[in-house]
């Protein structure tokens, strides 16, 4: 989301899920919006239905391009280069917003000197995508009333994931579509609490609500409420800090409800660092790839066991509430007091409640947030007072950045940071499925889910299989040059030729074995889109 | 969408409302009852059932409210005699093709034609005639259909293919034949079906019900618990029923302001995990010397583990974290938090790494 911050101020989705039907063209950039957020593939099915334009950017043959005209198959990692290309045919045709961008933005002029290369020509070159279908594309988003774009992990799971997403901001402000309902970016999150967890400062440089640690004033302000001296110094990503495992500097860790040792890429990597730490916690409700290498193992809490709020992905605060007692006999918030009291610093909360009017205190966006006020209905932040109704829409007036203006920014195109070669000669692509979520504790445990999805299938194109020799079904070798796994195969058109295809779903088929060590350089974000393999038959 | 406020005579009342609305819609916001079954706030009207209809001055004949927009100065009944003997009509012929099988029926209580007919005083045995005896359906792990209960309200129809836009369903066979289903009778499976479970959503009678939620209690009696989805981040919201501390299904919350009563596959089925046998069910410590950490450690955890008390394990995470702090210095420690816990507990997380640790080593998996 760093790059949603450094463009527009904040680093959220500009506006709201409803708004989505009345938008006259929807821009969908990698997002498999009908798998991975169902709910809002109905939003946008309302706005097919209400005679919307569907454009979609992705390198695979999604269910959305069904209705998508043009469909921008672009090449994996070419992301930049295709924004690039679409504001070139904009500036180049005069279709950009001109008062928009003089009075609510920066940056413009250059811009318009780092645009100037991205002729379609080259643009074809580089994300394989035609000419015609980038000027139709770019005619659609320009000339729209009101546009929205939509975006998920394919623009951010790369090592330009960050620019990607400025690439993202940089189009809509040159066409002004944001700052209206119905227009605006839409990142779509990955997790039910993505955006509340990045909110409420669980990071290495920011308390809650993005407020940063090296503020002097800041940093008072939580010392006083929290009564305690806090330490200067910015911490360590979390990339970093299993890279500081390994060199034996990083002696302690406390793992809460996630499966690193699964999820991550490079899993090598992650089970070496694990193997390095001293003392390793895991909070899990299920034993994974992550808790095998513990020291201790607390049992956590589903949602179904507490009260809280989960942030979603339109920046709104919602209740979660306790249905049945905790199967174990804690929640994680009474496990952290516990934790911490026994460490020296006493935490006593009576309820959830409780934790969030110390939150609403210490962060402006959250001000107004109260259990009694979002008993029935969430409120979407920015909400800054107790009778602050929260904001649907952000940047209607301006931008929170200093002097209230968007800025441009100008990016090249990078690649991706592991291409195809020889020895690797197939990009593989990671993704969701529609049954299954992410490490797939949860749903491989649903048993009428595993009747339908049962195991890990790697798409392949039909092409592919041929020239590999590769039938429907057979089981195959895919390696990276950090590690192998064997999988069934799916020979489906929904890979182009020359991608394939792997979901992360499967504590048997560890997809990230295979997955690449680049990183955002700004964000820490791994870029699971694309890294090279070779694909042997068994 | 045109915004300018109308003012029309509901029952002798006069009620402004905004023109563009239907006459059901005014009514329902005014609190003013009116019966539907092919109704569903989630699709267009579709004017199936005739339940909904109502008396409009200076019209001949009752129309249905549910496609009839508002107009300024309208004169509008919405119960009298005349209606009351035509809802029951309806009903009466609903029920003349419907299995008396509300004993044993898992919607009983949340029935739409139970709720009618009781209140419309409608019985079975008015109009004889001849009855389905059609095969129940179950070729599929998530949704059961028995069509004998099918009033062809056409919701189930209407959600997959206009909403959904899968058309895995549709009206099929004609006149007494007709009953939805998927093209030529086929078993539902993944290529065909996304297994939302939006038909079971919008079906106002027992013809589809869920499997998994079937002989655990019906709806009557449940706690009902609001609470939002956690699994993607679109923060659907709706209910987990609980009954004797288990939960039996989870139901639309109508009212919530994302999904407005639409759920996915997860969302809707994936509620198994919560009671599953493989929770972790106490805190478990490495056993002393024990370094085997390979993946048979997740299905065998005894391999390497102890149970322990929460007193215990807790005592030795202080310990050990406070002696590394001792020894290595905050800054050797680090926390990891979660995206998918709630917003109280990543903040207390970095709360607590920050004044017990005393580090920023603190991060959460939104970048990952």
């Amino acid at each position: 989301m760093a790059g949603l911050a450094n463009s527009l101020g904040a680093g959220a989705a500009s506006n709201s899920f409803n708004q989505i039907k009345d938008a006259d063209v929807l821009f969908i950039f990698g997002s498999n919006t009908t798998e991975g957020h169902p709910i809002v593939s109905l939003h946008v099915h309302k706005a097919i239905k209400n005679g919307a334009k569907i454009i979609v950017a992705d390198p695979r043959k999604i269910e959305l391009t069904k209705y998508a005209n043009p469909w921008l198959n672009l090449k994996p990692g070419s992301n930049i280069a295709l924004l690039n290309g679409l504001i070139h045919i904009i500036l180049k045709e005069g279709l950009q917003n001109n008062e928009f961008i003089k009075n609510r933005t920066e940056g413009f002029d250059e811009l318009k000197e780092t645009i100037k290369n991205y002729t379609p020509e080259l643009v074809e070159k580089l994300t394989g995508v035609s000419k015609d279908k980038l000027e139709k594309a770019a005619h659609i988003y320009a000339s729209a009333k009101n546009a929205m774009i939509l975006y998920g992990l394919g623009i951010t799971e790369h090592q330009t994931g960050t620019e990607n997403a400025m690439a993202i901001a940089n189009l809509a402000l040159s066409c002004g579509h944001i700052g209206r309902p119905s227009t605006g970016i839409m990142a779509l999150r990955g997790q039910n609490n993505v955006q509340g967890a990045s909110d409420m400062g669980p990071a290495p440089t920011v308390y809650t609500g993005y407020q940063y640690v090296s503020k002097p004033e800041i940093r008072e302000k939580f010392e006083t409420t929290w009564h305690v001296k806090l330490p200067t110094a910015p911490g360590l990503k979390s990339v970093e800090m299993f890279d500081k495992a390994i060199e034996g500097k990083l002696k302690g860790i406390f793992i809460m409800g996630a499966d690193t040792g699964q999820t991550d890429p490079n899993l090598n990597h992650i089970w070496k660092a694990f193997e390095s730490i001293d003392f390793m916690v895991a909070c899990d409700i299920f034993h994974t790839h992550t808790t095998r290498f513990a020291d201790v193992i607390l049992p956590g809490a589903s949602f179904a066991e507490k009260d809280g709020t989960f942030t979603n992905g339109e920046r709104r605060i919602q209740r979660v509430r306790k249905a049945i007692a905790p199967i174990a006999g804690m929640a994680e918030w009474q496990i952290i007091s516990e934790l911490c009291t026994r460490m020296g610093y006493p935490l006593k909360y009576n309820h959830p409640s409780e934790i969030m009017e110390e939150i609403a205190k210490l962060t402006p966006n959250y001000a107004g947030i109260t259990y009694e006020r979002i008993e029935e209905e969430g409120i979407q932040w920015p909400c800054t007072t107790k009778d602050h109704p929260g904001t649907t829409t952000l940047y209607q007036e301006q931008f929170n950045r200093p002097g209230g203006k968007a800025l441009f920014i100008s990016l090249e195109h990078k690649g991706s940071g592991e291409v195809p070669d020889n020895e690797y000669p197939y990009v593989l692509i990671t993704g969701r499925r529609r049954e299954h979520y992410n490490n797939g504790s949860m749903t491989r445990r649903v048993k009428e889910i595993m009747e339908i999805s049962p195991e890990e299938l790697l798409e392949l194109h039909p092409a592919d299989a041929d020239k590999l020799e590769i039938k429907n079904g057979d089981i195959v070798k895919v390696t990276s040059r950090r590690g192998k796994i064997h999988v069934k195969t799916k020979v489906t058109n929904r890979s182009q030729a020359g991608n394939v295809f792997l979901a992360f779903h499967f504590d048997t088929t560890v997809t990230n074995i295979l997955t690449s060590a680049y990183r955002d350089s700004i964000a820490g974000t791994p870029e699971y889109k694309s890294c090279a393999v070779r694909i042997d038959k068994l | 969408m045109q915004h300018s406020t109308i003012t029309l005579k509901i029952n002798g009342k006069e009620i402004s409302c905004q023109k563009g609305m239907t006459l059901l819609q005014v009514c329902r916001d005014a609190g003013i009852y009116i019966p539907t079954l092919c109704h569903d706030d989630r699709l267009e009207p579709y004017g199936a059932c005739r339940l909904c209809i109502v008396e409009v001055k200076g019209q001949r004949r009752p129309l249905s409210s549910c496609t009839t927009p508002a107009e300024e100065g309208m004169e509008v009944i919405t119960e009298s005699d005349n209606l009351i003997r035509l809802r029951k009509s309806v009903l009466e012929l609903l029920l003349s093709n419907h299995p008396n099988d509300c004993m044993l029926c898992d919607k009983t209580g949340a029935c739409t034609l139970q709720e009618l007919a009781y209140r419309y005083g409608a019985r079975y045995g008015k109009y004889m005639g001849e009855m389905w005896s059609l095969p129940k359906k179950e070729d599929n792990p998530f949704i059961s259909y028995d069509p004998n209960k099918c009033v062809l309200c056409g919701r189930c129809v209407n959600i997959c293919q206009n909403l959904v836009m899968k058309g895995t369903i549709d009206m099929t066979g004609r006149g007494f034949h007709s009953k939805p289903d998927t093209a030529f009778g086929k078993e539902l499976n993944p290529e065909i079906c996304l297994f939302c479970g939006q038909c079971v959503s919008a079906c106002p009678v027992g013809a589809l019900t869920e499997k998994q939620a079937m002989g655990k209690g019906r709806a009557l009696g449940a706690k009902r618990i609001k609470t939002t989805c956690s699994y993607c981040g679109t923060g659907c919201n709706f209910y987990l029923n609980v009954r004797d501390n288990k939960i039996v299904n989870v139901t639309s919350d109508y009212d919530a302001p994302v999904n407005k009563g639409n759920l996915c596959i997860k969302g809707r089925f994936g509620y198994e995990f919560i009671q599953h046998p493989d929770r972790i069910k106490t805190p478990l410590i490495r056993k002393h010397g024990v370094t085997d950490t390979s993946p048979d450690v997740m299905s065998d955890p005894q391999r390497a583990f102890r149970e322990a008390t929460w007193d215990e394990a807790l005592d030795l995470v202080a310990k050990r974290f406070t002696e590394l702090k001792e020894k290595y210095g905050a800054d050797s420690l680090g926390g990891f938090s979660s995206s998918r816990c709630t917003n109280e507990e990543n903040y207390l997380l970095a709360k607590w790494v920050r004044v017990a640790l005393g580090t920023n080593n603190v991060d959460n998996c939104a970048r990952v």
